[in-house]
């Protein structure tokens, strides 16, 4: 049973606002919050709107949100700086399952960096670390991590020219037997990953991304397929993948519609 | 534990409230494979809507307030789901909503054409200002839906009470008389309010919303209890049934059927077999079955 009383809503105030990568801000906030990497809370901007933002930083006393500009919440967000308040609720869903020991791989997409950054604090200095976006202005966190890290861009301004799809590829075909594959990203970035682990026959860790109201696996804005993202993801191993087959096919509107992905992606996007 | 209702044998009497997962057929699929004898669908309305904008649902400790606002893909575009749902092996009542008589029986109409094995109407939502409880606090608005949607389907008919009907007795006797073959209450408490201190402003976008979960557990078997007294229908009964103890309790106010919502927060999707098992080993203990309890507490001295 859920413990209900940490997952009330509270209110905070924003302790420190961090300038990232092009179009990208971090917001600290001085609460202990519960925490497992993967896990995500929803932040609310009163009279604006209320999101699932994944926890980018986090200590014992201390966390933050990353926030992307892209839509009329974020645009807000991203404006927020100390002092203001922020709703926050949560923390929700499963988090990474972590194999503290074992050669694992992380593969991150464009905003996708934000969940795993945490996670990828937590492994052994084996890891691969394959890490990609638009180009060189877009990659998040680009000094964060101890960890080395292939990079790739999709106009080559930095890394390799290509997909992480290709770099993950290539250290297969080079001899790394991973354990483990960890990604986030965009959805189609993570069919095809998940593609790679199964024909390699690698187990593997997606964080999915749906439209979400309630967080807590009750209204059922985020169903894919009999997976209630919310609550049993949003990350999801292979098994699961397997079964899902709204996974990289389907994803439902505000209204309930089912429509297909880039539907539902042009839709959010705004 | 195989029960009947309204023709139909459902596994146990245990029912997924409407709005609680969704509308696909996948999931609902899961929850009847997780102890579930009745799943309901969300309920569909006559067009498109999104619902209210997001905080929609929040949790309170002790229940919860929503305003999620009946977002609906509208009846027309759910051709996906009916064409998974028609293959179902599982009992399921589809809920409909409407602005007017005339929407609610369209809307009701289209459905029973796509054979769920019930129609529910929900007249008793409080998060729109011109759907669902409108019709419900009034018995000459509820008469008039109940018997427009009921000459329009082919199959039995729920109708979803609001405890907040001045006398929800009056109403499902209302019902009764219109045609309604089975009565389910209750819907959310309220509406209710949130404010928070340090913001200074309502928490809800919608401001206002529905209260569920556990503190709303005495409303609904009280109206139960007054409903029993009222009519000859069977009654779904539900609101903060949490545990098989408290699905006792409401059964023996007058309820057939026990349906759970926001139980799925507190236990995860397997609470319908919990509750389900807990029931049973209730009525093992106490030699009893569940004819024997429904309406119990009505007997006198």
């Amino acid at each position: 049973m859920n413990t209900i009383t940490d997952q009330r809503h509270i209110m905070l105030r924003v302790e420190k606002k961090q300038v990232e990568s092009r179009e990208f801000a971090t917001l600290f906030f001085n609460y202990a919050l519960p925490f497992k990497p993967g896990q995500f809370i929803m932040a609310w901007i009163p009279g604006i709107d209320e999101k699932p933002y994944t926890i980018s930083y986090y200590s014992k006393d201390r966390f933050a949100i990353t926030i992307e500009a892209k839509g009329v919440f974020s645009q807000k967000a991203i404006t927020l700086d100390k002092g203001d308040l922020v709703g926050i609720r949560g923390p929700f869903g499963n988090g990474f399952d972590i194999k503290s020991n074992g050669v694992v791989a992380v593969v991150a997409g464009g905003c996708g960096m934000a969940p795993l950054a945490t996670l990828v604090e937590k492994l052994n200095k084996n890891a691969t670390f394959i890490h990609g976006a638009k180009s060189k202005e877009y990659i998040l966190y680009p000094d964060r991590f101890d960890l080395e890290r292939l990079f790739c861009t999709d106009d080559g301004s930095f890394g390799h020219k290509g997909f992480v799809t290709e770099l993950l590829e290539n250290e297969i075909a080079s001899g790394r037997r991973f354990d483990m594959v960890y990604t986030c990203g965009p959805e189609i970035m993570m069919y095809n990953v998940f593609n790679i682990c199964e024909k390699h026959h690698i187990p593997c860790q997606v964080s999915l991304e749906r439209y979400m109201r309630c967080g807590f696996g009750v209204c059922g804005a985020c169903v894919c397929g009999k997976q209630v993202v919310c609550k049993d993801g949003p990350v999801f191993g292979s098994e699961a993948l397997r079964d899902i087959k709204d996974f990289n096919t389907k994803a439902l509107l505000k209204s309930g519609k089912d429509v297909d992905l880039a539907q539902y992606f042009s839709w959010r996007c705004k | 534990m195989a029960i009947q209702f309204l023709g139909k044998t459902l596994k146990n009497p245990m029912v997924l409230a409407s709005g609680i997962l969704g509308n696909s057929k996948d999931i609902l699929e899961r929850i009847h494979e997780n102890g579930c004898g009745l799943v309901t669908m969300k309920s569909i309305g006559p067009e498109p809507r999104d619902g209210h904008k997001n905080p929609t649902v929040i949790d309170l400790g002790h229940g919860m307030i929503n305003a999620v606002g009946l977002p609906s893909p509208g009846y027309l575009n759910m051709e996906n789901e009916w064409r998974d749902l028609e293959k179902r092996d599982f009992p399921l009542i589809a809920s409909v909503y409407g602005g007017s008589v005339k929407e609610y029986q369209m809307v009701a109409e289209f459905v029973s054409s796509k054979n769920p094995d019930f129609i529910e109407i929900n007249i008793s939502c409080p998060n729109s200002e011109k759907h669902g409880m409108i019709f419900g606090i009034n018995p000459q608005s509820s008469h008039d839906v109940v018997s427009a949607v009921k000459k329009v389907i082919n199959v039995p008919l729920i109708v979803k009470l609001t405890p907040q009907a001045p006398d929800i007795g009056d109403i499902a006797r209302t019902c009764e008389d219109a045609g309604a073959d089975a009565i389910c209450a209750i819907n959310t408490v309220g509406p209710g309010m949130v404010i928070d201190i340090e913001a200074r402003t309502p928490v809800l976008a919608f401001k206002k919303g529905g209260l569920s979960g556990p503190m709303i557990k005495p409303v609904a078997v009280r109206c139960v209890f007054d409903i029993y007294k009222a009519v000859d229908i069977p009654i779904i009964g539900l609101g903060g049934i949490t545990t098989g103890e408290d699905a006792i309790e409401i059964m023996m106010a007058g309820a057939s059927l026990v349906g759970i919502g926001s139980a799925v927060r507190y236990r995860g999707i397997d609470v319908f077999q919990a509750v389900a098992d807990e029931m049973e080993a209730w009525l093992s203990d106490h030699h009893c079955s569940h004819e024997d309890i429904t309406g119990a507490a009505h007997k006198e001295g």
